[in-house]
């Protein structure tokens, strides 16, 4: 952490610094290319907005909450495969009732049921493997495995579908910052807006769970249990964002590692918020861009994406991973 | 305060500790000695619920430590260990805090600031009280993991080998902080490995060998140059210079 132009703000200048220009974004967002027609486009943006938000706010709380589960800096629930194994929950439920019949359940209904087997799945699975975490290399190649397992056995389901009920999950597997569902938007908002809510109430908790089960254990926390409530958070937020807008793999590290410099220290009070704006302001500064300015509307998934996957690569070669 | 009866404890079907019958007077600072590896760390983490038991039992105050509900053993238990392995980005001061967090749940009162700022001057550590820990040496960064442990204020404080890393002047000030929490009625137990230090300062000492209790009692009932030769299969002279129990090692 050499110089840096922060360097000299109390940690909370630098939260109103970082929600400034968060807020300056959400404003060019809402405004630029309006062509005058505000009562069609505020409500339209708008909604858009609250789905940027609520899908960078979920991202930015499974990953800092994971990371200080696992006492590192380079893994993300989406390395070690949440995402994918929630496209195959997903997947798995087309494949159960069919395409039509998923196609016609209620969107919240749908996204009840899921995030449910969800949390269930990631409670069974990764309880057991967050023992191991002391050896990054190791669980690194846990995740890379779940990952191409979830995968490939969705890939399979997607074969055993029939292909006029294979479109229909087309569209779930791939991030998408275009099209959002109202109500979708809502119902994670909510979700969203709650585990922040909760996750800032044991904000000193988590610091001393950032210390390691022992420490953690010496000071009165019972780890284990803690640890089984903060996996359903995860996999509750890892739901949210994966069925609004669809599995992003470096955004959450790129979220991360930002924080970490921007923040600096690991106390949960000042760095959950952060991380949060961060993710916001940087989700809708890349849309602003490409989308009003630029006019491309593809690419800002596939950009954030890249600059993720370098930031991962940095950190896992500059061995800056704890 | 603390009684250990029968304890095993195994790793992997290995047993660690076999057959440990002993107790930490209460009031009374104890030293445990022993060869790396006789199973002193591991002692003291199943004192500390950290290690699981295999068999026999760990009494607290008369109830099975087990029984003992996490959060209200930590008001009244605190464990320093020897390796830590995470260096957190926190100030010296939040870290301190910390020890603070079975009291408090996070919300310090006056009364707990007070005694942050004492666990800080007792240590010596008020000119490095807001540096981060990343920063700071080895021995600085322990310092502050024992402020975090003397801020919990536990009836028994457990410290295994809080003196490495640490030069002659600190491991002082550590060995006159291990007495003061004595004076103020906590039964202290500390991991040792100088033992010209066990004999001059402590009330009572534990020996252990091979995972077992090799003997304990009074310091100049252990430490003796026959008995020592013995826990550590090497020839160790006890002397006395100025009314000073020094033990030679070379
Ligand atoms: N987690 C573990 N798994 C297996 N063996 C262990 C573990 N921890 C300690 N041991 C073994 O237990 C013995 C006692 O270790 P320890 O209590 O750390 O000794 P000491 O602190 O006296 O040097 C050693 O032989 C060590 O190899
Ligand atoms: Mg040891």
């Amino acid at each position: 952490m050499g110089g840096h132009v922060m360097d000299n703000l109390s940690l909370p200048s630098r939260l109103a610094v970082l929600a400034t220009l968060a807020v300056f974004a959400l404003l060019a967002f809402m405004t630029l290319e309006s062509r005058g027609n505000w009562g069609f486009v505020l409500p339209f943006r708008g909604i858009k907005a609250l789905a940027l938000i609520t899908f960078a706010t979920s991202v930015a709380l499974s990953t800092m909450v994971f990371q200080t589960l696992t006492a590192n800096r380079i893994l993300t629930p989406s390395i070690m495969g949440f995402d994918a194994l929630y496209i195959l929950i997903q997947t798995s439920l087309v494949f159960t009732i069919g395409g039509v019949g998923y196609a016609s359940i209620d969107p919240v209904m749908k996204f009840t049921v899921e995030s449910v087997f969800m949390t269930a799945a990631a409670l069974a699975l990764f309880g057991m493997v967050l023992r191991g975490v002391h050896d990054i290399g190791r669980m690194v190649l846990t995740g890379l495995i779940l990952g191409v397992l979830f995968r490939s056995i969705t890939s399979l389901i997607n074969r055993l579908i029939d292909p006029s009920e294979f479109s229909v999950i087309q569209q779930a597997n791939f991030a998408s910052f275009n099209a959002v569902n109202v109500e979708l938007t809502w119902i994670t908002f909510v979700l969203t807006a709650a585990c922040f809510v909760w996750l800032m109430s044991i904000h000193k908790r988590l610091d001393i769970m950032a210390l390691g089960r022992d420490a953690a254990k010496g000071l009165g926390v019972d780890y284990e249990r803690e640890t089984k409530k903060l996996l359903a958070v995860i996999a509750l937020l890892v739901s949210s964002s994966t069925a609004l807008i669809g599995p992003v793999y470096f955004y959450g590290l790129l979220i991360a590692a930002l924080s970490h410099k921007l923040i600096g220290t690991w106390r949960h009070q000042y760095l959950l918020p952060a991380s949060c704006i961060i993710g916001a302001g940087l989700l809708i500064a890349s849309q602003t861009l490409f989308e009003r300015v630029l006019s491309l509307q593809t690419s800002v998934a596939v950009v954030i994406e890249a600059i993720g996957g370098i930031t991962f690569l940095l950190l896992l070669f500059t061995r800056k991973t704890r | 305060m603390i009684e250990v009866r029968n304890l095993a404890v195994a790793f992997d079907g290995t047993k660690i500790l076999r057959n440990m019958t002993l107790s930490l007077p209460k009031g009374k600072l104890t030293g445990i000695v022993g060869p790396n590896g006789a199973g002193k760390s591991t002692l003291l983490t199943a004192m500390g619920r950290l290690t699981p038991i295999h068999s026999g039992e760990i009494l607290f105050d008369g109830f099975p430590i087990g029984d003992i509900a996490t959060a209200s053993l930590a008001k009244r238990l605190s464990i320093f260990r020897q390796s830590t392995p995470i260096t957190p980005r926190l100030s010296v001061r939040d870290l301190i805090s910390f020890g603070r967090y079975p009291h408090t749940q996070g919300r310090p009162t006056g009364a707990d600031l007070l005694i942050i700022e004492q666990a800080i001057a007792r240590l010596d550590l008020s000119e490095f009280a807001d540096r981060y820990l990343d920063t700071l040496s080895g021995g600085q960064r322990q310092r502050a993991l024992l402020g975090m442990v003397l801020a919990q204020t536990g009836d028994v404080v457990l410290l295994d080998e809080p003196l490495n890393n640490l030069d002659i002047t600190h491991a002082r000030t550590v060995m006159r902080v291990a007495r003061e929490e004595i004076e103020m009625g906590r039964t202290v137990a500390i991991v040792l490995h100088d033992l010209s230090i066990a004999a001059n300062h402590c009330d009572h000492v534990i020996a252990l060998k091979d995972g077992q209790l090799h003997s304990s009692g009074k310091p100049e009932y252990v430490l003796t140059n026959e008995g020592l030769s013995d826990l550590y299969n090497t020839k160790v002279d006890v002397a006395e210079i100025e009314g000073r129990r020094v033990i030679l090692t070379v």
